[in-house]
């Protein structure tokens, strides 16, 4: 464990970081979500918890500012609150509404490619996941652009409901039902 | 410089023989590190250059950023690197009404150095002589020194830049920028995941 505070002495020195906004817990009050970090102080840290937030150390926070500019500091910590509130319920919302689609493209009569969009909706890395996929399935995987703009992971074989497994499996933050898997039968025309 | 989120670019190996240049730069740097350069970059370790947005280069061990360079500027620490090791850099403290701003990235500006909250190098409230160059803080710092910047009433640094305006100057002039933007804590390169 981390110790809680130490000035000088043995180094490298140790610091504790938040688990809510990565930030020593003595910033936390220019974060943002200030009532997140202090729970999770108090839960993980309780005796650094009582320095920070006590009553005396507030005041004195408070005491060392002018009055005005306490005034806009409040304001502007307000607002910096909702924005980060708003950040996140747009992120939730995103989540929630956001489809992956597994495509089965048919190449060449029998022979199929499987392209997978959205995945970077649910924060995950593309580049990394169709490595993954490539190792997974033993095939050729690879990161496309694709016309509309973004990127899709292109894997060789037919795979769609392996990749429907896989996903569900691997990363439990997507759900299931956000996942469709659509077949897509127009052969593409040759330039 | 890191307003905005980065995304890591190519992450490449660093020639030996590089890597020992950059431990030599680093020590002409900051002298102070001496003791734990081994510790920080041990020689036998593999460093590693991720290339981000804006010609910066970001040299890390094991995923763990160390020192990031724009071009082909001095070495700047990053914050994690700083907080292990704070007293071996060249330290100035601002005010408590400075830190949201430096913390939403604006660039630093000489009145929050100069007003009682803050430190300059041979500051008279300063016991400690912990703030500014040289061993015991007396020593003015000129222009384009690389600094890390304490807050008031705080344990840990919270900015880490290249002063625009030499500490002998700011005492005279109290106002004008201090320092070009730099890296801050929660800033792009703070937030960047190396995963």
């Amino acid at each position: 464990m981390a110790e809680a505070s130490g000035s000088s002495g043995t180094y490298p020195k140790k610091v504790v970081y938040c688990g809510v906004c990565s930030l020593p817990p003595e910033y936390c009050e220019f974060g943002g979500t200030v009532k997140k970090c202090e729970d999770w102080l108090k839960e993980h840290y309780p005796k650094m918890h009582a320095l920070l937030y006590s009553q005396e150390a507030i005041e004195q926070n408070m005491s060392s500012l002018s009055l005005e500019a306490q005034k806009r500091a409040d304001k502007d910590s307000q607002k910096k609150a909702a924005k980060a509130a708003s950040a996140e319920a747009k992120a939730q919302e995103l989540r929630a509404t956001s489809k992956i689609m597994i495509k089965r493209i048919e190449r060449n009569k029998r022979k199929y490619v499987t392209a997978v969009q959205g995945l970077e909706a649910f924060g995950l890395d593309i580049k990394k996941v169709a490595k993954d996929f490539g190792k997974k399935f033993a095939t050729g995987s690879s990161v496309t652009k694709i016309p509309g703009g973004g990127e899709e992971i292109t894997v060789q074989g037919d795979l769609s409901d392996d990749i429907l497994d896989y996903i569900t499996d691997t990363y439990p933050d997507v759900p299931e039902d956000n996942i469709e898997c659509i077949e897509d039968k127009k052969k593409k025309v040759a330039a | 410089m890191f307003k905005k989120d980065a995304t890591p670019g190519a992450k490449s190996k660093v020639k030996s023989s590089a890597q020992r240049a950059i431990r030599a730069k680093v020590l002409e740097e900051y002298p102070k590190l001496e003791p734990y350069i081994e510790e920080i970059m041990p020689k036998k370790e593999q460093l590693d250059l991720v290339k981000l947005p804006d010609r910066v280069s970001l040299y890390t061990l094991n995923n763990h950023p160390l020192f990031f360079q724009h071009m082909d500027d001095s070495f700047l620490p990053h914050l994690t690197l700083v907080h292990k090791y704070p007293s071996c850099f060249n330290r100035l403290r601002i005010d408590r009404g400075a830190i949201r701003f430096v913390l939403s990235g604006a660039t630093l500006m000489v009145p929050g150095l100069t007003s009682a909250g803050g430190r300059l190098p041979d500051d008279d409230e300063d016991e400690e002589g912990i703030y500014g160059g040289g061993e015991d803080g007396m020593e003015e710092l000129e222009a384009g020194t690389p600094v890390v910047i304490e807050a008031e009433g705080k344990e840990n640094a919270c900015f880490v830049g290249v002063l625009k305006m030499g500490t002998e100057e700011m005492k005279k002039v109290r106002k004008g920028q201090a320092c070009e933007a730099g890296h801050y804590l929660g800033d792009g390169l703070w937030t960047l995941n190396l995963g």
